[in-house]
């Protein structure tokens, strides 16, 4: 993949940064001159992927959340949103749409749904103890469609 | 994150405005069920006009205030619900427990 621009951004994972990671996809994402819609796209699949990690990576300990965002030649965003937390022990499993460990919280199972279907690429890495690591790619419409 | 409850033909409209996140649907979910538990609406709607952002917290949450509509005897519905925002509760198959519009 040829990298025209990209971006790190790395906060603690604490739920007021769902917001804040948006805003950095948001103003990175100004230069391709997105849709509307896709941007809205791409800011709903990585706070999917942000607040994941917000309630599941950590869970009562501390630790940073990396947001990682690329344009690509050919008009194509790529995001990676990297924890250092508890690793996700059934990956399948956690993708199917309504699957929660945490349902006291009201979270409804369905963030991989979002990401998947918002995104034209979704690939879920994780090693339990070590972390997890979702990598997303949309390509964006050419100018002037 | 605002929240304004009004009364209108006999329906408790509840007014939210900016964003829906896990961060924010906490205290959203406190509000609400404050009011619906002392004020036991028959009928509620939550009015989405104003909101900027909704991801799938926002289907939690919804979900979570029909259920304790249901259990308090009343019904809730989803009023004024942008496009994109349709296509996240699309996901959920919510429209098929609440009304959605």
């Amino acid at each position: 993949m040829e990298v025209i621009n990209s971006i790190k951004f790395v906060m603690p994972a604490l739920s007021v940064n769902e917001s804040s990671a948006r805003a950095v996809v948001s103003s990175f994402m100004i230069q391709s001159d997105p849709t509307v819609e896709e941007l809205a796209d791409i800011r709903t699949a990585v706070s999917e992927a942000v607040t994941n990690a917000v309630v599941h990576a950590y869970r009562g300990t501390y630790g940073s959340i990396e947001l990682t965002v690329k344009l690509l030649r050919g008009r194509e965003i790529y995001i990676r949103v990297k924890d250092k937390g508890c690793g996700i022990a059934d990956v399948e499993q956690a993708m199917e749409p309504l699957f929660t460990t945490a349902p006291e919280e009201e979270r409804s199972g369905l963030g991989f749904s979002v990401m998947q279907s918002f995104m034209d690429k979704l690939a879920v890495k994780s090693v339990p103890g070590k972390g997890t690591t979702v990598t997303m790619r949309k390509r964006l419409a050419e100018h002037g469609n | 994150m605002k929240i304004d409850i009004r009364s209108e033909n006999g329906t408790a409209v509840a007014k939210l405005s900016g964003e829906i996140d896990h961060h924010n649907a906490k205290e959203l979910r406190t509000q609400l069920d404050r009011y619906i538990i002392s004020a036991q609406p028959r009928e509620m709607a939550i009015d989405l006009a104003s909101i900027t952002f909704m991801d799938s917290s926002g289907i939690g949450l919804i979900m979570g205030r029909s259920k304790l509509m249901k259990e308090c005897g009343g019904r809730l519905e989803v009023r004024n619900t942008q496009p994109y925002i349709k296509r996240v509760l699309k996901l959920s198959g919510i429209e098929r427990i609440v009304k959605i519009t």
